[in-house]
């Protein structure tokens, strides 16, 4: 009897397929929390399409409203700030510098660091792997006072290079980069050595084509860090050339709130679905390089 | 194609642990030289280091007319082929064969070429644009085979290449890496611990003990006069009777009650291991044996049973008869092996 029932749907398939009651539970969820997810940014989208006088009015908006196209051209293309430098385009321009800069220079210095860790015969190897794990301890927002003294004294305010070099400071990289390099049997570096690659070939033939999952979902989520800072750009560029968007959006309605005319709710609104997306492709298009990173070993 | 030569050659790893005492020998040109021995007995560490892999601790090693102590493994002009393979997996099975060549600056129309006739010897032409991910073990084994060919190396050094493999799969390989071996006439050092593997493929075997060379022979030689009871132990399956016995010098050794006649005098008087082959020993004679066990093996069966109380085995064709338990057995004296009591030293 068992049997039967069990292969039943299967043989008679596609039509007869009985839906279970947990899937009908599990999906029920699911599409509830994704509801309760998107809602925010749904929300965000028909407000970016109304005139600031009716936002200013009436709040938020559930419908969409005939301003949308509107608001996107004036937030990317209009002139804004003090000085009528800014764009949403030059915002734009200047997160993926800082989003890119922040994870290219993270994988560079991690791999290079947790090589050297693993593969040379440093004396306090281990020791200098530990401090510079520590270091994950210490987050930017904890040394930021003296982070900023530093990089003012060094001439770098309102430098890109200023904008991205502080941040780059931390363990994580280093931390996966390792573990991902142990995993990595002992046997291939000895075939790498009779082979006749040395130390750099080794590093560019073998180990950074072996690690481009790993290198794929580092740089996803270092790309999302670096777009999502907010505090260390705020404090280290006052020049609005190099605002970045998750910065700028705050700056657009301040500064226009502060000339007495209301604020610019939509093109805000509108800024941030452009500060959204990156983020959103770059997970969308890369994850399944990011799920490799992370649960396969291609060894 | 070179000879090769280990002068004295030891290695105390780091942490103090000997894994290689000073060890001397030579390997003619062409020949194939088998490492064997139990786990841990220090084949690999001997092996690594004449690959370079392992620093030498002390003595002298030199590869045709080179001493190459000091030379990088790239720069010994030998190519090593591992257990695990050790394929790069993002490399295609061509580029992983051309790797080492590429690295040495050759020109790319040559590499192709020695690419096409390696993969042409291994049957792996089909295969040259997978990734080894998409082969069987015993494709990747030859892949692996075919990036030592390649190089065209004075000396290929094996590392247990086969273990991975299913038993059947092993035996075709062994042929197949003789053959090849022998066909390109390049010297070879090739390290198991399965004893049929080192009969079937050497030339010559080296038997490691703890370090030690127990024994260095041909494989008829290490069958037929075994230098230890360890050696005798180890080579031959199912391994060597060796029972506890007494020798007084005067032409027959004592097992308990029983006293057997010897071929050739021994100048050890007192305890003995008396040592007789399984295949040795025949029934119907005038050795009284104790049967338990039989195992049939097809062809032949294995007969375990006791000798005056010391475990036995004998290796008797498989006549479908059956069997008493209480058998007599005939032991040629010219057969009889005897080792030192204490040392186990061949007599
Ligand atoms: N890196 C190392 N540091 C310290 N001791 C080591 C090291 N490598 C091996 N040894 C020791 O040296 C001895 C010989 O090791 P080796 O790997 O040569 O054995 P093996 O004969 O190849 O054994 P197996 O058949 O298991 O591969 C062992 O006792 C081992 O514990
Ligand atoms: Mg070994």
């Amino acid at each position: 009897m068992t049997d039967t029932t069990l292969s039943m749907p299967v043989q008679v398939a596609p039509r007869g397929r009985r839906i279970r009651l947990s899937v009908i539970g599990d999906h029920f969820v699911l599409i509830l929390g994704a509801l309760f997810m998107m809602a925010p940014i749904y929300m965000t989208l028909t407000t970016a399409s109304h005139e600031n006088l009716t936002i200013h009015r009436e709040g938020l908006q559930f419908l969409f409203g005939g301003e949308l196209l509107n608001n996107f051209d004036a937030a990317m293309f209009g002139q804004g700030g003090f000085s009528g430098e800014i764009t949403g385009m030059s915002m734009l321009k200047n997160s993926l510098i800082l989003g890119m800069g922040f994870a290219l220079g993270k994988i560079v210095l991690s791999m290079m660091a947790a090589y050297a860790i693993v593969y040379f015969r440093l004396r306090f190897a281990t020791f200098a792997f530990w401090v510079i794990f520590t270091t994950l301890l210490l987050p930017l927002e904890v040394r930021i006072v003296p982070s900023y003294e530093v990089i003012t004294g060094l001439g770098l305010a309102n430098t890109y290079t200023g904008l991205i070099v502080p941040l780059l400071a931390s363990a994580t990289g280093t931390f996966f980069f390792r573990q991902y390099f142990l995993s990595i049997p002992e046997e291939l570096v000895e075939a790498a050595r009779i082979d006749g690659a040395g130390p750099v070939k080794f590093f560019i033939d073998i180990l950074v084509p072996l690690s481009r999952t790993m290198i794929a979902a580092i740089f996803i989520v270092m790309f999302v860090y670096g777009w999502n800072q907010y505090l260390w750009p705020t404090l280290i560029t006052t020049d609005e050339g190099l605002y970045t968007l998750v910065r700028g959006i705050k700056q657009i309605r301040q500064s226009l709130a502060e000339s007495n005319q209301i604020p610019a709710y939509g093109q805000a609104m509108a800024l941030s679905i452009i500060a959204i997306l990156p983020p959103v492709l770059i997970v969308v298009f890369l994850q399944n390089w990011f799920i490799k990173g992370l649960v396969e070993s291609d060894k | 194609m070179a000879t090769v030569r280990l002068s004295n050659i030891s290695k105390t790893y780091p942490n103090g642990a000997k894994a290689v005492h000073p060890t001397s020998f030579d390997i003619a040109d062409g020949e194939l030289i088998v490492l064997v021995g139990p786990s841990g007995c220090g084949k690999s560490t001997l092996l690594r280091m004449v690959a370079g892999l392992e620093d030498i601790t002390t003595g002298e090693l030199s590869i045709g007319e080179r001493i190459v102590n000091t030379l990088d493994p790239a720069e010994r002009d030998i190519a090593m082929v591992f257990q695990n393979y050790a394929l790069y997996p993002h490399m295609t099975v061509g580029k992983n064969m051309a790797y080492g060549l590429k690295n040495r600056g050759i020109d790319k129309a040559t590499i192709a070429a020695k690419v096409d006739t390696a993969a042409q010897m291994l049957n792996l032409t089909e295969y040259l644009d997978r990734r080894p991910s998409q082969l069987s073990g015993g494709q990747r084994q030859r892949v692996a085979m075919g990036r030592a060919i390649v190089r065209d190396p004075a000396l290929f050094l094996f590392d247990e290449p086969l273990s991975n493999l299913d038993a059947k799969l092993r035996n075709q390989m062994r042929i197949e890496i003789r053959a090849l071996q022998r066909r390109l006439n390049t010297t070879a050092m090739y390290v198991t611990h399965d004893q049929v593997e080192a009969m079937t493929m050497a030339d010559r075997i080296v038997v490691l003990n703890g370090g030690q060379v127990e024994q260095i022979g041909t494989p008829s030689e290490i069958y037929r006069a075994p230098a230890s009871t360890f050696v005798a132990s180890f080579m031959g399956a199912p391994p060597m009777n060796l029972i506890p016995a007494h020798y007084n010098g005067n032409g027959t050794v004592a097992v308990g009650s029983l006293s057997l006649p010897i071929a050739r005098p021994a100048d050890h008087k007192g305890e003995v291991v008396l040592g007789i082959r399984p295949e040795d020993a025949t029934i119907g004679g005038t050795t009284p044996f104790k049967l338990d066990l039989i195992e049939e093996l097809g062809a032949n069966r294995l007969l375990h049973g006791t000798i005056d109380g010391n475990a036995f085995t004998v290796n008797a064709p498989n006549d479908d008869q059956p069997l008493a338990t209480d058998l007599t057995l005939s032991l040629p004296n010219d057969t009889l092996h005897l080792f030192h009591g204490e040392s186990g030293v061949r007599l």
